[in-house]
Formats: structure tokens, C-alpha cells, sequence
């Protein structure tokens, strides 16, 4: 019953955000307003599968910030330069992801900690190749982000495509299944023969192929890049996992949801501008519609569960 | 609708699986001493022991899970090809269900299949798995109202049981030809557990296999064409069910150690129990100076109602100088010992409160009280600064101890403390509780071992979560134990 409707709450937050957005500025209501509202929005639900992928196997990344500010780092310096080159560097960071996630099951190791540590080394690796801000964006890549499909504007296009490319991924194919089951129950998982280690290192593989992805997006907006750019990403895309019906443990997550959940956080710092709040502001009040959403499906889940046990009698 | 069991009829004579001298020693721990069993189609065999006996190993190494230490497993494939090790168990279709239940609970039913069907992939799997579950679930429990798209993890722990004994004996890659049924019926009404008999019965006349499991001897009795009887690792007996009676299995299960439990129980205990202590809404009660046992078999609720008795006499907000109940953790590594912390830190602990001043712990009274446990109860060191770690379990289990009996509190709950201890060890220790409980303290006391409970003043058994017993005095015995931990008749007979 309550993991079906889980969905719904995430979608109408969205939807709620965005009747409030277009209410105080009905000019963002056009193809063009749109597309300002929910830009920056890709590389931060690319961030979000990322982590999605991370908790979906009853760990955390702290590191996905860093390395996705890492990625642009690498976009905008060596992948326009020597593109053969920056593309064999961006393959082994993610090669590196999947030995992280198998050295955190093998050594039976916390993640958050492996992470933490981690992030530390991206944030340096990016200092190291921009130490002050600069580099530009690939040809390619600015033409792909700035496309101008008919009708949809390219950022809700390419929400979309995010959102149903890994939903087929994780909720419908076999293998994701089974990285699903990871999460479940890794015990049932390793009795029946699978090699959990592999499937870890797989999970956190997919995690380094999307923040590959959203470093890439990222410099394709901004044109340029920082060693700092997407700090702020590792919370966000933790806070959006959740924000979008996906939980801690027990590998309940929803593509679907982590999109929808992004989104809800980049239109919630729109609102917050809409409304004039001061920036030193729109932290905490972004961690207010966090809470607030976290306690309505508090309430939802724990009506379900009166319901059902009424039903069993 | 059938379920194809791919065992053909005539190469029946030929064992599925057949276990020579099998050994498997966790450590000086012998779990399985020499084990030799085969299983031919069409057989099921009722396998049946107290704790600890190694029903568990030996499904383990039977489903190829374990590797055994010495002696031997061989498979026999569909096909005549014999061989070892977990592929070909896999390959020989040997599917286990296992107690814990062993399903992901954030997955749906057909989700599910996909962990142990490795040939469920490409387009269209999911069609496969839920027409798979669907139809064994159909067979098994015919008006079971579970459809292959709901979420495990939202039915009822008895639809959770039967999803899984229906994984276990779905269609696959290769067929079921023996499924291990690990108390498949724990969680099961009466007539649901009569259709999963039924079933087995029928998968048995089709020439497959089962290994059944469980504590309630009326079904055992009802399906089984043989029972092995387990003890120490070793198998005892084996021989066709109908050679065996009820009475006659617990008696094969049990060996009687009478006169130890005389020895120390009877001793002035008229004069040392005194008024009632405490009484829980299940039905336990303990007089001043009793030694209580809680006895039955693991995981049937005892460890849960001493929790929630300690629970509910602790654990308040406020810090307390003279606490109620002292606990005694049986499960070291989770609740008893701070692994970083040294002998001294560990054993003050509980008795904490008393030696602090001003808000800081005064090191000397804290030391005096470590030294003079140190001697009353033999502790193996020359340091009580040492780690805990650097000692051996039993001197681990004596710190907890002493970090129990330190205290002021008149009520000790022991959550099977002597798990993994040594014999000296367990002597020292049964001394001390009767010369704690000569001074008046009370005991709760949950024990898997038989020969510990008799030594208890009073116990009561417990089965499925409720009290089916209370035992005093001479009635204390293994023989009286063991009928109330088994069901002699199954709910349904």
C-alpha cells in the first residue's frame, strides 16, 4: 500500500513549490521561464541519482560534491584540450568509485568515513588542476545543454530523460533488482551465490558515472569551472534522495522520487529569491521545506500503519 | 497444475546428496562431529534436535553454504554427473528456506525470485518471475491473496513465509529436487501450515525431496518417511518414522543428567527465597532470592521478555545512584564489552554513579572496587588496565559479571551469559550466583543449555513467545523441559 502512493507526496511538494513560484511571478510561466527555473536543475538531479545509487546499497558518499567539482575541473581543462586524454581521466575516477565500494564491503569499513576521506581527495585533485577559477567548457557540450527542443524547453526534456532512463535502470531491469536487493537484504543476496563485493563496486560505479555526467552538465552551463563549484552538492543530493520518497536503509529508493526531489530543492532557492528572502536566509528556509515535507510523510506513514493494522485485525 | 520436479523415477536408488563423516569445527567449537546422511528422492527426512545440536550446520553444509572442515558432500546431478561445492548444489536443485526469513523486504514478490533465479534476465523477466511465484503460490496455498506485484516488505510475516516456501519450490533454471524447509511453519496458521504438509507429501510421491525442520513433532510425524535425530553434532538416531513414538524421540534427543540438578538447587532454599519481587504481564514472577530459569528453545521469546522486563525497571531519563535491575549480556560483542576500554573501565560501568565526587569519578575508589572484584571473582590478569580484549571469553563474561554484581541492584537479568565459556569458568560462575542469591539478590535467567536451568529454583518454558510452563523442584528436569519446548501435537493435528 504506502511504498505504491509513495510517490505522490514528492510530486505534489513539486507541485505545490511550483503553483507558488508561478503565482509570485506568473513570467516564469513561458518555455523561457521554465527553462531559467529548472537549468541548474540537471546537474543537481544527476548528483541526486548518484547518491541514489550510493544509499540504495545502505551506505552514504559524502565525496559527491567534490567529485563532481572534480569532473568539472577535468571538463574544463583537460577534455578541451586533449579530449582523449580528459576522457580516460573522467573513466578512472569512475573506475575508482567502484574500488571504493568494493573496499568499504571487503574491509567491512564505514562508508561515511571512507567518503569523507575521500572527498578530500577530489577537493584536492580539483585545486590542484584549477587553482583559481577558469578553463571553458567543451564546443560540444554547450551546444548539447543549450539545445532548444520545440515546445519543452531542454531542461524539463532533459529531466525527463534522467528520470525514466534510470527508472528503467534500477526499478525495472534485472540488475537492478538485484543491486535493489543489496540494499534489502545482502545476506539473502550473498546465500544465493551472488558476489555482494561485485555488485557493491557496480553500485558505486553507476554513482561515479553520474557525477561524471553532472560535472559535465554543470560546466556545460556555467561555461567554466572551479575548484569549489558544487560543494553544496553533497547535502543537496542527499537531502533530495529523501525529499524524494527514498530512505537511509533498507535500499527503498525511487529514481522517479530523486529527480522529482532535486528539482523541489532548485525551485525551492527560485522561491526563496521570488519572495525576496535574503540569501544569507534560503539555507536554513530550504532546510525548513525539508523538514516540513519529512514530517508530512512522517504523519502519512504512520497513518498507514494504523490502517493496516486495523485491516488485519 | 503441476509443478515439474524434474527428479525422474528410476534412477531413485541413486542419493541426491550424501554427506560421508562430515566435520565442521568453528574454532575448539565442534558444530558438526562426523555427520554421514544421504537423501534419495523421494524421501523426506524430519530432522530434529535440542539447541545447538547442529540441525543449522548441517543444512549449511548440505545446501553448500559451508564447506565442511573434514569428510565429504557429494551432489548428484539430473543427469548422473556427481560432484561438490555450491554450484552443483545449485545445479542439483537444492533450494533451502531458511527461519530468518531471507526475503528483501523492498522488493516485491517477483522482484524477489530474481535473487535466487540467476536465469531470470533480458526483456520481459518479470513476466517469467510473477507467472513462476503465482503458480507455486496457486499450488502450495491454494486462496492465498498475494499478487507477484506486491511489496514483501507490506504483507503480513505469515505472507512473507509463504512467499518464500513458494520460492523455494518454484519452477526454475533447474528444477526443485530438494528443498530444505527450516521451520517453515513458525509463522503459519493451523490451516495454512495443513496445505504446505499436504503439499510436501505430494512433492515427495512426485520424486522429490525434503529435509523438514521443526519443533512441532506432530508434523514432523505427519510428513516424514524418516527422522534423524541430532545431538551434539552427531546424528543419534535415524531411523523410519513409524519407528518412533513421540515420548521415545524425546527421549532420544535428551540425555538425563538427574543428579547433577539435585546437587546444588535443593540446598536451603526454604530459608532463602523470600516474598515476590516481580511479576510481568506474561506471566513471570521471581521471589527475593530465587534463581528463575527461562528455558525452551532459542528465539521462542525469552530474550525478549527479560528486554522488556529490564526495560521496563530502567532506562528512564534520570540517572539513578541504586539502579533496580543489573543486566548480564550473553552477547558480548553487542551488549556487554566496550572493546576499546580496559578491564577496569568495563567492570565499574554499572556502579559508576557511587564512586563519583563533585561530578568526577575518583580513580582510587574506582581501583579498590576493580581490585577487590578482581580477587573475589578470579580474573586472569596482572593489569586490570589491560584491554578487556586481551582476555580470554570466559574472564570477559566473569567482568561482566562482576560488573552486575557490583551493583546495588537486587534484581540480575542474564541473557544466556555463559554462552562460548569454558567449564571452569561456568562452575566459578554458578557458584558465585548461589552465594549472590543466599544474600537475597534475585535472578532472572535465560539459558539454552539444559543442565544450567536445572539449576534454577523455578522455571518456566517458554514456546511461540508465551510461558507453556512453570517447573519447580523436582520437576526440573531435561525430560519435562523438552516436552514443553516441543509441540507433541503440530496446531493442526
Amino acid at each position: 500500500m504506502s511504498s505504491r502512493y509513495r510517490i505522490l507526496l514528492p510530486v505534489l511538494s513539486l507541485a505545490v513549490l511550483l503553483a507558488a513560484v508561478f503565482y509570485l511571478q506568473p513570467r516564469a510561466m513561458s518555455y523561457f521561464g521554465l527553462n531559467l527555473l529548472f537549468n541548474l536543475a540537471i546537474p543537481i538531479a544527476l548528483a541526486t541519482i548518484a547518491q541514489m545509487m550510493v544509499i540504495m546499497v545502505n551506505d552514504i558518499d559524502l565525496s559527491i560534491g567534490t567529485f563532481v567539482s572534480f569532473v568539472a575541473c577535468v571538463t574544463a581543462t583537460f577534455l578541451n584540450e586533449a579530449p582523449l586524454l580528459g576522457a580516460a581521466i573522467l573513466l578512472a575516477s569512475i573506475l575508482a568509485y567502484a574500488a571504493i565500494g568494493a573496499l568499504i564491503h571487503l574491509r567491512q569499513l564505514p562508508a561515511i568515513v571512507v567518503t569523507l576521506g575521500m572527498s578530500f581527495v577530489w577537493g584536492g585533485l580539483a585545486v590542484l588542476l584549477l587553482p583559481s577559477p577558469g578553463g571553458t567548457s567543451p564546443a560540444w557540450i554547450r551546444a548539447v545543454m543549450t539545445v532548444k527542443p520545440p515546445l519543452v524547453p531542454m531542461a524539463v526534456v532533459a529531466c525527463l530523460l534522467i528520470a525514466g532512463l534510470t527508472h528503467l535502470l534500477i526499478m525495472r531491469s534485472a540488475t537492478g533488482t538485484l543491486l535493489r536487493a543489496v540494499g534489502g537484504n545482502a545476506q539473502a543476496v550473498a546465500r544465493s551465490g551472488w558476489s555482494v563485493t561485485g555488485l557493491k563496486a557496480g553500485a558505486y560505479a553507476l554513482a561515479g558515472f553520474f557525477g561524471v555526467l553532472s560535472g559535465i552538465c554543470l560546466v556545460g552551463l556555467t561555461t567554466s569551472a572551479d575548484a569549489n563549484i558544487a560543494l553544496r552538492y553533497t547535502l543537496l543530493s542527499i537531502a533530495g534522495v529523501i525529499l524524494g520518497g527514498g530512505e537511509f536503509t533498507g535500499g527503498r529508493v525511487s529514481p522517479v522520487g530523486a529527480v522529482i526531489g532535486a528539482l523541489t530543492l532548485a525551485l525551492a532557492g527560485s522561491f526563496l529569491s521570488f519572495m525576496r528572502l535574503s540569501p544569507d536566509w534560503q539555507i536554513g528556509a530550504q532546510g525548513a521545506i525539508l523538514i516540513l515535507v519529512l514530517a508530512v510523510r512522517l504523519l502519512f506513514s504512520r497513518h498507514g500503519k494504523k490502517w493496516r493494522v486495523a485491516n488485519n485485525g | 497444475m503441476q509443478l515439474a520436479t524434474g527428479a525422474g523415477g528410476p534412477e531413485s536408488d541413486v542419493p541426491l546428496v550424501a554427506l560421508s563423516g562430515a566435520c565442521v569445527h568453528f574454532g575448539a567449537v565442534r558444530a558438526l562431529d562426523g555427520v554421514s546422511l544421504t537423501i534419495s528422492p523421494g524421501e523426506c527426512v524430519g530432522l530434529i534436535g535440542h539447541n545447538g545440536a547442529g540441525k543449522s550446520t548441517a543444512v549449511n553444509v548440505i545446501n553448500g553454504g559451508l564447506t565442511p572442515t573434514s569428510g565429504s558432500v557429494q551432489y548428484t546431478l539430473a543427469d548422473g554427473t556427481v560432484g561438490t561445492g555450491a554450484a552443483f548444489a545449485r545445479a542439483c536443485g537444492i533450494r533451502s528456506v531458511f527461519q530468518e526469513l531471507s526475503l528483501c523486504p523492498n522488493l516485491t514478490v517477483m522482484e524477489n525470485l530474481r535473487v535466487p533465479h540467476r536465469d531470470l534476465t533480458g526483456f520481459g523477466w518479470r513476466k517469467t518471475a510473477a507467472g513462476r511465484i503465482s503458480r507455486a503460490l496457486d499450488e502450495i496455498f491454494p486462496d492465498h491473496r498475494i499478487e507477484p506485484g506486491m511489496t514483501v516488505g507490506d504483507l503480513t510475516l505469515a505472507e512473507r513465509q509463504m512467499v518464500e516456501i513458494a520460492a523455494g519450490f518454484a519452477e526454475g533454471a533447474t528444477p526443485a529436487r530438494l528443498v530444505i524447509l527450516d521451520e517453515p511453519t513458525s509463522s503459519l496458521d493451523a490451516a495454512i501450515a495443513r496445505q504446505l504438509l499436504q503439499h510436501v507429501r505430494r512433492f515427495c510421491a512426485n520424486g522429490g525431496a525434503v529435509i523438514f525442520i521443526s519443533h512441532m513433532l506432530g508434523e514432523v510425524f505427519e510428513v516424514a518417511t524418516r527422522i534423524d535425530v541430532m545431538k551434539d553434532g552427531k546424528i543419534i538416531a535415524s531411523k523410519p518414522a513409524s519407528d518412533f513414538t513421540p515420548q521415545s524421540l524425546i527421549n532420544a534427543m535428551g540425555h538425563v543428567a538427574k543428579e547433577k540438578a539435585e546437587a546444588g538447587s535443593a540446598v536451603e532454599s526454604g530459608q532463602r527465597i523470600g516474598g515476590e519481587v516481580l511479576r510481568t504481564t506474561e506471566g513471570l514472577t521471581a521471589r527475593k532470592g530465587e534463581i528463575v530459569g527461562l528455558a525452551g528453545l532459542a528465539g521462542h521469546g525469552q530474550a525478549e521478555a527479560l528486554a522488556r522486563f529490564f526495560m521496563s525497571r530502567s532506562g528512564g531519563l534520570r540517572q539513578v545512584k541504586e539502579p533496580e535491575v543489573a543486566f548480564v549480556a550473553g552477547d558480548r560483542g553487542r551488549d556487554g564489552v566496550m572493546p576499546l576500554w580496559s578491564i577496569l573501565r568495563n567492570l565499574t560501568l554499572t556502579h559508576l554513579p557511587s564512586l563519583v565526587r563533585h561530578g568526577l569519578v575518583v580513580s582510587a575508589a574506582e581501583r579498590k572496587l576493580g581490585a577487590d572484584w578482581k580477587e573475589r571473582i578470579g580474573i586472569r590478569t596482572d593489569n586490570l588496565e589491560n584491554l578487556i580484549l586481551s582476555l580470554s571469553g570466559g574472564n570477559q563474561q566473569k567482568v561482566l559479571f562482576a560488573r552486575a554484581l557490583a551493583s546495588t541492584a537486587p534484581i540480575v537479568v542474564m541473557d544466556d551469559p555463559m554462552r562460548g565459556v569454558d567449564v571452569g569458568t561456568k562452575q566459578e560462575a554458578y557458584e558465585m550466583i548461589r552465594w549472590e542469591a543466599g544474600r537475597g539478590r534475585t535472578f532472572l535467567w535465560y539459558s539454552t543449555e539444559t543442565d544450567e536451568v536445572c539449576q534454577c529454583d523455578r522455571v518456566f518454558v517458554f514456546r511461540n513467545g508465551r510461558i507453556s510452563a512453570e517447573l519447580t523442584g523436582s520437576d526440573i528436569n531435561e525430560e519435562n523441559i523438552l516436552a514443553a519446548s516441543f509441540e507433541m501435537q503440530g496446531d493442526g493435528a
